[in-house]
């Protein structure tokens, strides 16, 4: 029998995580963090930008690269301080901390991405 | 002369009458200072920190689109500032390394077979490129379609 | 022509010290020469006491992996004209304790290899008279990459995981697991996969891909270690869905 833990769903996630924030967050990046504010192309108009979020398939989109991104973030996160600042003694609060974080976000988009009324 | 306390530090020899002490020499909290290798995979570990970054950059994105109009502007405006265009600057050449090490790395993780034959591996890594401007494209032609 | 270059090698004597010293050696070297030609002109003409393993100078027994000038290498596979003018620096392998010298102790890989099960796993064995199990080229291109190590260890002496946590199971033993896993002759999978599957076994591993850099024989052990995870995540998860077994 394989020794029940956490780790192998932890890493799916993580790997799809690093995949989907690979594919999808350079371009948004390089629009909405540079692009735009630089005056490279001309933004989106607000309309535009609502029809777009507003349609159900980009939500499923959005929340998707949310809670995979913020689940590559903890994990990746969670082994670098393991590694790197060796801080071992500390090693169960701090997967806390980082899982608990990233669902904490998750949940948060998915209210801002289905109920935005709740958060006005 | 032989000490006959192995556990203490002050003796001057490591030597006991049967076992001679082995030396292990601890790794330091700096090895990933110590070769290039090494400080390159600790940057892509903490390419992690900027997607964290734009989950929430993005997310105040979506809740300034949900607000209205002057809310989007004033997203615009805080996006144009000095500081938040360095670290996205920062923060967008870190995710461009995170994507290219994810998928320079791919193909020594995923081997896939067609039939009994093995795709070559710099298949897979093009394949993944490939994916990434497609993606980009459609993302990009979606966001600038209509204005 | 014989050019000289210094050896600065790492000495560790017990009986008169408790940590890593220095010594210098001056030695005459021909263009062919490797480092462990170094090392033997030292023992046999200026320094007997010295200490350090080898065998088949031709990088397929594994024993004279060392650390060169900060990096793993196989002291008969380097070259010291690439050093020239020099000085080398050569130390025993890292993250292995020293016993003496360049000696390292490799009781904690010996101990992890026998938990993989590297040899076939059957769970009938065809009797002789059958004759021998055919195996195509394919099905041998399948595992041959990861039945080229040697077992010299350089890999571990990269990997800082190890470094720091040397209960994680490592690039070798993992690639030998691999190994046996993917040859089809083999039945144990299920088995190695108990060992594999623990905390500090594949999930010790971040990727940092220096195993697969250092490994003189091009086993890719981090491929292995990756494709593993892939199979061993997926069992997992079919074992929350049948806990039973398939």
């Amino acid at each position: 029998m394989i020794k029940r833990h956490p780790e192998p769903l932890l890493w799916m996630l993580f790997s799809a995580g690093g995949v989907v924030s690979a594919l999808l967050l350079p371009i948004l990046v390089l629009l909405f963090g540079l692009a735009f504010p630089l005056g490279w192309i001309a933004p989106p108009s607000h309309d535009h930008l609502r029809a777009v979020v507003g349609h159900p398939l980009s939500r499923l989109v959005v929340f998707g690269l949310v809670v995979l991104s913020l689940f590559h973030w903890a994990h990746r996160f969670r082994h670098t301080l393991y590694d790197g600042l060796q801080i071992k003694h500390l090693n169960e609060l701090v997967a806390i901390l980082c899982y608990g974080s990233a669902l904490a976000v998750s949940a948060v988009a998915a209210v801002l991405l289905w109920w935005p009324d709740a958060i006005r | 002369m032989l000490p006959t306390d192995i556990g203490s530090h002050a003796t001057p020899h490591a030597y006991t009458a049967y076992h001679p002490r082995w030396l292990r020499q601890p790794v330091s909290t700096y090895w990933w200072v110590q070769k290039r290798s090494y400080f390159a995979f600790i940057l892509r570990e903490l390419s992690c920190l900027f997607v964290a970054w734009f989950v929430v950059y993005l997310l105040t994105l979506v809740r300034a689109i949900n607000e209205g109009e002057a809310a989007y502007q004033s997203f615009l405006t805080f996006s144009a500032r000095t500081s938040v265009l360095l670290l996205n600057l920062v923060g967008f050449l870190f995710i461009v390394y995170h994507a290219v090490t994810f998928f320079d790395a791919a193909p020594q993780a995923l081997v896939v077979h067609v039939g009994r034959k093995r795709l070559p591996s710099g298949l897979v890594g093009a394949a993944h490129y490939l994916g990434w401007m497609v993606v980009s494209t459609v993302v990009a032609w979606v966001l600038l379609g209509a204005r | 022509m014989a050019d000289r270059i210094r050896l600065r090698v790492g000495r560790y004597r017990p009986e008169m010290e408790s940590e890593l010293v220095y010594q210098e050696y001056e030695v005459s070297f021909d263009k062919e020469w490797v480092v462990l030609d170094g090392l033997n002109y030292i023992k046999d003409r200026i320094d007997g006491t010295l200490s350090y393993r080898w065998s088949c100078r031709m990088g397929v027994c594994g024993s004279c992996g060392m650390t060169v000038n900060g990096e793993p290498k196989l002291t008969c596979a380097t070259f010291l004209s690439d050093y020239a003018p020099g000085p080398v620096t050569v130390t025993p392998l890292r993250n292995f304790p020293v016993i003496r010298d360049l000696v390292v102790d490799l009781g904690d890989f010996m101990r992890k290899l026998v938990r993989v099960k590297p040899w076939i796993v059957r769970e009938v064995e065809r009797p002789l008279a059958d004759g021998e199990y055919l195996q195509t080229p394919d099905e041998l291109d399948e595992y041959k990459q990861f039945s080229m190590c040697i077992n010299c260890m350089l890999c571990y002496a990269a990997c800082p995981i190890y470094g720091l946590d040397p209960k994680f199971i490592g690039p070798a033993a993992i690639a030998l697991a691999q190994r046996y896993n993917l040859d089809n002759r083999d039945e144990g999978a299920e088995e190695r996969m108990e060992v594999l599957s623990e905390h500090e076994g594949i999930w010790g591993c971040t990727f940092v891909g220096e195993c697969t850099k250092v490994c003189p024989k091009h086993v890719d052990p981090a491929g292995a270690i990756q494709r593993y995870k892939l199979d061993a995540a997926l069992a997992s998860i079919k074992s929350y869905f049948m806990p039973r077994g398939v």
